[in-house]
């Protein structure tokens, strides 16, 4: 791959005796959308954690464009405003409204004047549907809602990839789509995607590439259609047979 | 409108509630109004704790007494959020370089909180006009205030430091995770919610530094307790102390109400 926008070399990441990264490999394109699949405890959101730089990782490298950014010592901050990060559990912060979720960010950290912060948001929250909720506090809103403000969020810096870790799977079945809606026109912009999902029928939808981690390694990468239909490695067989017969 | 059979079952449980507790309030109230009298040594009691004329005539002096009370009050407890949250803030650093200021707050709490609050009102309020200082910072009034402040920070940074372990660490990492600096994240995201948590818990220690006030009567100025002092000395009666004791009451009792009533929102809210 010619100049990846993230490119993840041997990254290690160690919890005491246990391994929860071992010696990932990734490369992902500008405006590609990988999808992380695999089990519980599998490592997905560790994974995560460690491209944001919310876990500093123990060995291997991670650089994003040409700048490495695993380096110990690296100040993590101004590579944060550039990988924006959404959690399982949202995680707004209940005691300020939607608008002032979304705007604390750009205003103390890019030192944006408050009227153009405002209006950024305004025309994000029109976007996705939320322009009616900028004045509500997060526990007034569904859980739908809440991660499309923590998505929005998360764009309002301005990010060059977006990290999500299940944002769906929080949420009442009937408040999955609006937020995967938000997903599918992320990618329609460009945006480079990684999301870790449970949800495989949208992993095979709207994935470029689909990475099946197992036990901290990533055991297969590959289009959705050959993992799904014809996967090589007899774990992510065992792994898909077992989530098809859950899901029915 | 008409009421469903249950609604009617239980407005009569109500009204038969509100009826049995009144009467038995009444009772009990007629009771010690009847039967304490009767007492032996009411009368003097009486005379000495609960003479009407020595009320009226002390009490506006009191009241007078009690403005320095207020006034010791209005002044500290700015003093006490301000340092209690400087110590919370120490305490709560993970920067080795801070480490110094870590140990600093560790100490401060652990000292101020071991020493009974009177003992230190004496011991700095005595002691260090004695260094011989000059006007107006020889004055047991402002020293006395400084021993009381200590104090209350000592315990009310504990609160908060309590308030900020408490605030979910998914919360520092979103707000990390936005780029926000550790000060940042402290002072717009943690900081609020830690703080809003523990207002119940506070409002407690203001209630009790009303009262704590009253410990300054012994470094010096004519606040209400040591005016009420001078009066009972001077018409050898204890009726000025019951006069400080309602004042004192006046203030305690709706701040204490309000507290509770704090609480039992914040309960509400998280149910
Ligand atoms: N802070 C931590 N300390 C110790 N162990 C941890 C920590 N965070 C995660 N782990 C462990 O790392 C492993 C991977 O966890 P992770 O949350 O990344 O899995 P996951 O693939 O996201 O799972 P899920 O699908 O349930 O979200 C788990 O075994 C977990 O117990
Ligand atoms: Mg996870």
């Amino acid at each position: 791959m010619e100049n990846p926008k993230l490119r993840l070399s041997g990254v290690t990441l160690r919890f005491g005796d246990l391994t929860v990264c071992d010696g990932i490999d990734l490369q992902v394109a500008s405006g590609e959308l990988i999808c992380l699949i695999g089990a519980s405890g599998s490592g997905k959101s560790t994974l995560l954690r460690c491209i944001n730089l919310l876990e500093p990782i123990d060995d291997g490298q991670i650089w994003l464009d040409d700048l490495e950014i695993s380096v110990p010592g690296l100040d993590p901050n101004p590579v944060r405003r550039r990988i924006g990060i959404v959690f399982q559990s949202f995680n707004l912060f209940p005691h300020m409204t939607v608008m002032d979720n979304i705007t604390l960010a750009p205003r103390r950290v890019l030192s944006q004047q408050p009227d153009e912060t405002a209006q950024a948001a305004m025309a994000l929250l029109s976007r996705f549907g939320l322009a009616d909720k900028a004045a509500e506090y997060p526990d007034r809103l569904s859980g739908g809602q809440q991660q499309r403000v923590a998505i929005v969020r998360a764009l309002a810096m301005q990010p060059e990839i977006m990290l999500l870790d299940e944002i769906t799977s929080a949420l009442d079945p009937e408040l999955v789509g609006e937020v995967l809606d938000v997903v599918r026109q992320l990618k329609v912009q460009g945006m480079t995607i990684i999301l870790a999902t449970h949800e495989m029928s949208f992993a095979r939808e709207v994935a470029d590439r689909v990475c099946f981690l197992d036990a901290g390694k990533i055991l297969e990468t590959a289009p959705p259609d050959v993992i799904f239909e014809r996967p090589s490695n007899p774990r992510t067989q065992q792994f898909l047979a077992r989530v098809v017969r859950t899901n029915g | 409108m008409s009421l469903t059979a249950r609604q009617r079952f239980e407005r009569r449980e109500r009204l038969r509630g509100i009826a049995i507790g009144t009467t038995s309030l009444v009772l009990v109230v007629a009771a010690i109004y009847w039967l304490v009298p009767l007492a032996p040594g009411w009368e003097a009691v009486q005379r000495s704790f609960f003479n009407w004329p020595i009320l009226v005539k002390t009490f506006p002096k009191l009241l007078d007494a009690f403005l320095v009370d207020v006034m010791i009050f209005a002044w500290s407890l700015p003093l006490i959020l301000v340092l209690s949250l400087a110590i919370a803030l120490c305490r709560n650093t993970r920067n080795p370089a801070l480490l110094p200021l870590r140990v600093f707050g560790a100490f401060y709490t652990d000292i101020f909180r071991g020493i009974p609050t009177i003992l230190l009102v004496y011991l700095i309020g005595f002691g260090i006009p004695g260094l011989g200082l000059s006007r107006p910072w020889n004055s047991p009034y402002i020293w006395g205030t400084v021993a009381l402040v200590l104090t209350y920070s000592a315990y009310v940074a504990e609160v908060l430091r309590s308030g900020i372990e408490s605030v979910h660490s998914s919360q520092s990492a979103a707000a990390r995770s936005l780029g926000l600096s550790e000060a940042d994240s402290m002072r717009y995201v943690i900081l609020p919610q830690a703080i809003r948590r523990q207002v119940p818990a506070m409002m407690n220690f203001v209630i009790a530094l009303q009262k704590d006030v009253a410990l300054l009567s012994f470094v010096g100025p004519i606040e209400l307790l040591r005016q009420a002092n001078v009066f009972k000395s001077l018409m050898a009666n204890f009726t000025p102390y019951v006069g400080a004791a309602i004042i004192f009451l006046c203030v305690t009792v709706p701040a204490t109400r309000y507290a509770d009533y704090l609480l039992a929102r914040q309960r509400a809210v998280r149910s």
